[in-house]
């Protein structure tokens, strides 16, 4: 359990990480940052969060890997598979409409959710013309991502979720298994464009009919979750859809208003027109 | 023992841990929290998806207070249960306020009962009541001791009258424990959180 002075330290680390390299973790919950300190701490063998911020400042090894202990989240494919048979349903009639389909993958982390989008798009014949923006602030995680590369051990649960999403095919279709490991199909990726992008600091760069943001906003206080709930609503076209987290929530947002629920169960939003 | 029928007084928090044999604990323990209770009830139960989203339907029939299911940033009330969702860690911020995250298990476990309660040690300090029941692993061992160092005051369920020993065996291998009881003594206690005018509590402390 963290002392008294950490509140303090953590305040003091955020800002140093913030006004040396621009990564800005103000508005994240702090509860779920303490306990990644907490981890970095053991890490790098330091007894108080100011001797991890003398090594962030001073030594330029340390934020990078200190960043994968502030960020990465460990995602699966097809994570809440009703999720996914929800925009097949709902979402994807409207998609087949446009000629041209541009879509937001906002805090993708190592792409399993990504992929997830990608397949699924390729399944109801949308792929081919659609480009998939896959972004996050961690460089590391986003390489991983580009790689589409998952351990073996993990192709099961993925599998199971990829059919409850009604799927038409088995997901073996897109992945070729090497040694330990399932190396998903390229031709996807030619789809996907990877990009470091902030929501905490960065502004809209285009325009989009779809944004998947999932598990992301826990992670932000209030503030920060307008924010980014902001850009989303920016970004999306003329009725197009949002889709978050089974436990995210728009009802607190400032967009609390500039939303319809399509599938309140699932998470799926609609952009309202303005009055 | 007057100092912690006084600290007891004080609680604003309470964290419950359990796994295998959870549900009938929790069905002896919860209904008697009284309906004037003060604090805030935090619950981590390990359970498949599909039982634990039923939970809250079960215990609000049970229960004098209000039970729900924990949502993120939602501000703790006093007199609520709050039980973690399946599949998300439960931590509490300043405030208090609930939060959610997928973070990567801890123990194979999420929700995880160490990360409820190490945060809620942080929060509530020394108004917190840690209580671990029955269960088949040693996750909520760490946070225990966590409630514990942060002057919190710390119950575990009698390992020999529980379901699964191994959960309470090893939090008590971790920490010291200011209570070891039945789950009817620990129901006992709990009714004599009133939050009205706070009855003696007569109940044996663990020798140490």
């Amino acid at each position: 359990m963290p002392s008294p002075e950490f509140d303090i330290e953590l305040q003091l680390l955020i800002d140093a990480i913030y006004l040396k390299y621009h990564y800005d973790f103000r508005g994240y919950s702090p509860a779920s940052l303490k306990r990644r300190l907490t981890a970095a701490m053991n890490r790098f063998g330091c007894e108080t969060l100011s001797q991890l911020q003398d090594r962030v400042l001073h030594d330029p090894m340390t934020f990078p890997a200190l960043l994968d202990y502030l960020t990465v989240q460990v995602s699966e494919m097809f994570r809440d598979p009703r999720y996914f048979l929800s925009l097949r349903e709902n979402v994807v009639p409207w998609l087949r409409t446009y000629p041209l389909l541009k879509i937001w993958v906002a805090g993708c982390s190592t792409g399993e959710e990504v992929y997830s989008l990608a397949i699924l798009l390729r399944e109801e014949g949308l792929l081919e013309r659609t480009l998939i923006y896959a972004t996050d602030i961690n460089t590391h995680a986003l390489q991983k991502a580009q790689a589409g590369v998952y351990e073996a051990d993990r192709i099961a649960g993925f599998t199971e979720n990829h059919r409850k999403s009604g799927a038409p095919a088995s997901l073996s279709d897109y992945y070729t298994a090497a040694y330990d490991r399932a190396v998903f199909d390229k031709s996807l990726r030619n789809h996907i464009v990877f990009s470091d992008h902030s929501l905490a600091t960065d502004s809209v760069f285009a325009e989009v009919q779809l944004v998947s943001c999932r598990n992301v906003l826990i992670y932000f206080d209030r503030a920060l979750q307008d924010r980014a709930v902001g850009l989303f609503h920016d970004a999306l076209c003329r009725k197009g859809f949002l889709g978050i987290g089974s436990k995210e929530s728009l009802r607190f947002s400032a967009y609390a208003d500039s939303f319809d629920e399509v599938s309140r169960e699932d998470r799926v939003f609609r952009k309202r027109d303005a009055a | 023992m007057s100092g912690l029928d006084a600290a007891l007084r004080g609680i604003e928090g309470i964290v419950i841990g359990t796994s295998a044999g959870g549900v009938e604990a929790l069905s002896i323990v919860l209904p008697a929290l009284p309906a004037n209770l003060r604090a805030s009830v935090f619950i981590v139960i390990h359970l498949p998806r599909e039982r634990s989203s039923r939970l809250v339907e079960i215990f609000s029939r049970r229960c004098a207070l209000r039970v729900r299911e924990a949502e993120d940033k939602d501000v703790a009330l006093p007199g609520t249960i709050y039980f973690a969702p399946p599949d998300y860690h439960l931590l509490l911020n300043r405030g208090p306020q609930l939060a959610l995250s997928v973070d990567e298990p801890v123990n194979y476990s999420r929700p995880s009962i160490d990360v409820l309660f190490e945060s809620a040690a942080d929060v509530y300090r020394d108004k917190l009541l840690g209580i671990i029941l029955t269960g088949a692993n040693a996750d909520g061992a760490e946070g225990l001791y966590a409630v514990h160092r942060g002057g919190g005051i710390t119950v575990v369920q009698r390992p020999e009258d529980a379901h699964s020993p191994l959960m309470p065996l090893s939090a008590l291998k971790r920490t010291t424990a200011d209570f070891v009881l039945s789950l009817d003594q620990i129901a006992g206690l709990l009714a004599a959180l009133d939050g009205g005018s706070g009855g003696s509590l007569h109940l044996q402390q663990k020798e140490t």
